[in-house]
């Protein structure tokens, strides 16, 4: 059988069994609204809505983190980049990983003993209010968005794929279907409803992967080395499969974009807004160390899984065929799930059917994290703090927060239908390299130098900001390349596809620079307080 | 900041005064807290991310040694790959060890004792 009649006989048998597709889709949100509906009669006030009651234990936490964090960018793109590309996609998984580190001996602590609700309230916690509040809420919303887009758009490919919806109507419907289930998750269940979301998910998906990894390593007795010699085999690269270098090992560019890709994936994850304001859903400073130790654990399990996944899809499927089913791999999971239970039996078609809910699930909750994540700082830091100067009651911010959500929600679809067709991977490495620029400099410096002012703080989150999206917008991911955004015009200059290299170390270069030109003092009674509250958890709420 | 009341489940602490948290920072025993953390946490996190930036930049530049292969198909790249996720696992439960045993116990004195006024 040619590859190509193969992947329409895969179509087809996705089509004849929509029904058991769309039945499982419609379990799981039955179930999670259910959940979000109980969760908003608990939503009280404030802290219930923006931390869920500070009272998930760590281990919930840690789930809730996990299920935050795994994208389907990490589901379904990595193990596509593997198969396509071997072990090159495997980098991916590792950088993600190591950058949990920065999160747990740097920031989850310190966070959860200063501030309450955002980010920005360890940002701002020593400076001027106002200003820094704005430029933390502009940030925050800039990262959820550009990572809200990549989902959503990557919603919209994926799901119009597994039910074989090819019309652009359809499509759009898609994307406004998980718009508006991400609408209602936040604005009724707040926190409390979007971790129960983010923790069912997590179990699904880490479920999912388990069963997946089991049968592929069932098919090789439980053999390493000879899964990855037929994966190498199969690919028709030979042995350059199990090396680096296939994706990015071409010229002293792309070579250089890799150390940028790195970069900026290690030192994003503690800059993310929806990943820290999770910190904020327990109790204290410990359980935030402990919710980061089970998140590794479970992120490190599942990203070790991915190996299985990616070199067994890449062992058991032609190239061709996860190529023409996906141009960048992103179905060779569900497509690996088909071929494990047989292209023609039921039991395939139940597995694809089951990981294609899990995949829509994981979408479902990433986007929840993320819209609440903006909402939530749009709420607190500008209305609150700065719109209102801190005047404003709890139920006021509440009030406003759902608001935002519903208006985060609708321009969120607008931007996904729009982008439905557009390539996004590399806007979640843009929010990464953003959040690495921006964010990341401030916080640190805000928690560890003591001379850091309101002006370093500024220059440090615009200066980031700015210079990380305006070298994204000139770079090949944007135009001059055949997979750019817009590839029919060119004003590509810069030739990575991430900035970090750059933006990173341009960001902290801003927040010293800003500091030691800055005409104020340094607020050192303010200090004072935050790094004994930060150290000890002294006041924390 | 917003006026909305803390749960009702909380006891109310008192919250010390700016001199009072300027005095416990300038304090030797909040001092041996921060030299305690920092001496820990700062050399690990440089000493980690030069492992992972060697780990990338191997791979980068040193094609041939990631290519050697160790036993059946496993090679080089494999098993440092592998190795990332050990030392990952390792430095947490480290860190972790580390804050119970010397961290938790000086921050908790501190706190409990501000916290009551004393």
């Amino acid at each position: 059988m040619s590859p190509v009649q193969q992947t329409l006989l895969a179509a087809n048998e996705a089509s004849e069994h929509r029904p058991l597709i769309i039945t499982l889709f419609a379990l799981f949100v039955v179930a999670t609204l259910g959940i979000t509906i109980w969760a908003g009669r608990q939503t009280k006030d404030a802290a219930d809505f923006y931390a869920g009651g500070r009272q998930f234990s760590a281990f919930q936490n840690g789930l809730a983190v996990s299920g935050d964090y795994m994208s389907a960018a990490s589901f379904l793109g990595i193990a596509g980049a593997i198969a396509l590309f071997g072990y090159d996609g495997f980098l991916y998984s590792i950088g993600f990983l190591v950058a949990w580190l920065v999160a747990l001996l740097l920031v989850a602590e310190p966070l959860r003993n200063s501030g309450r609700y955002t980010m920005g309230d360890v940002l701002a916690y020593r400076m001027r209010q106002r200003p820094v509040r704005t430029a933390a809420g502009t940030s925050t919303i800039v990262v959820s968005i550009f990572y809200l887009l990549a989902q959503m758009a990557g919603a919209g490919v994926l799901v119009s794929l597994l039910l074989g919806i090819t019309t652009d109507a359809g499509k759009i419907l898609i994307v406004a279907l998980v718009g508006i289930l991400m609408i209602v998750y936040v604005s009724i269940g707040g926190m409390k409803g979007t971790t129960w979301v983010q923790m069912i998910k997590a179990v699904l998906l880490i479920g999912g992967t388990i069963l997946i990894t089991f049968l592929v390593l069932l098919k090789f007795n439980f053999n390493i080395s000879d899964l990855l010699g037929q994966a190498a085999e199969n690919s028709g690269k030979g042995a350059a499969f199990l090396e680096p270098g296939l994706q990015y090992g071409a010229t002293g560019t792309s070579k250089l974009d890799f150390i940028s890709l790195g970069i900026a994936l290690v030192l994003g994850t503690a800059g993310l807004p929806h990943i820290l304001i999770r910190f904020y859903t327990v109790p204290d400073a410990k359980a935030a160390r402990k919710s980061v130790n089970w998140a590794i654990g479970i992120i490190g399990g599942f990203y070790l899984m991915t190996i299985a996944l990616g070199f067994g899809a890449a062992a058991l499927i032609s190239q061709d065929e996860i190529i023409a089913s996906n141009p960048s791999g992103n179905t060779a999971a569900p497509l690996l799930a088909l071929h494990l239970g047989g292209v023609d039996s039921t039991w395939g078609a139940i597995l694809l059917a089951t990981i294609s809910a899990v995949a829509f699930a994981t979408i479902l909750a990433v986007v929840a994290g993320l819209t609440l994540a903006s909402s939530s700082s749009f709420a607190h830091d500008i209305y609150a703090n700065v719109i209102r100067k801190g005047k404003a009651s709890g139920a006021e911010e509440v009030r406003a927060a759902r608001w935002a959500t519903v208006f985060i929600g609708v321009v969120s679809i607008g931007l996904g239908a729009l982008a439905r067709d557009l390539n996004v991977a590399g806007l979640v490495a843009l929010a990464f390299a953003v959040a690495a620029s921006a964010n990341l400099p401030t916080i640190l410096y805000s928690l560890f130098w003591k001379r850091f002012t309101t002006q370093g703080a500024l220059w440090s989150i615009y200066g980031g900001l700015i210079v990380a999206v305006g070298l994204v917008l000139f770079s090949p991911v944007v135009s001059g390349d055949p997979k750019a955004m817009f590839p029919e015009v060119d004003f590509a200059w810069f030739p990575l596809k991430n900035p970090g290299i750059i933006s990173i170390p341009f960001g902290f270069l801003m927040g010293w620079l800003g500091t030691v030109l800055s005409k104020e003092e340094p607020d050192t009674k303010k200090y004072a307080e935050l790094e004994v509250r930060s150290l000890t958890g002294t006041g924390a709420h | 900041m917003a006026t909305d009341a803390p749960p009702p489940s909380k006891e109310q602490h008192k919250l010390p005064s700016p001199e009072e948290f300027a005095e416990v920072q300038e304090s030797a025993e909040f001092g041996e807290l921060r030299r305690s953390y920092r001496s820990f946490a700062f050399p690990l996190t440089v000493g980690f991310i030069t492992w992972y930036l060697l780990y990338v930049l191997l791979s980068n530049y040193a094609g041939g040694f990631m290519g050697t292969k160790l036993f059946g198909n496993i090679n080089v790249a494999f098993v440092l790959g592998v190795a990332q996720f050990v030392t990952t696992f390792l430095i947490a439960w480290w860190y972790s060890r580390h804050a119970a045993a010397k961290l938790d116990p000086k921050a908790e004195a501190i706190k409990t004792r501000m916290e009551s006024g004393a």
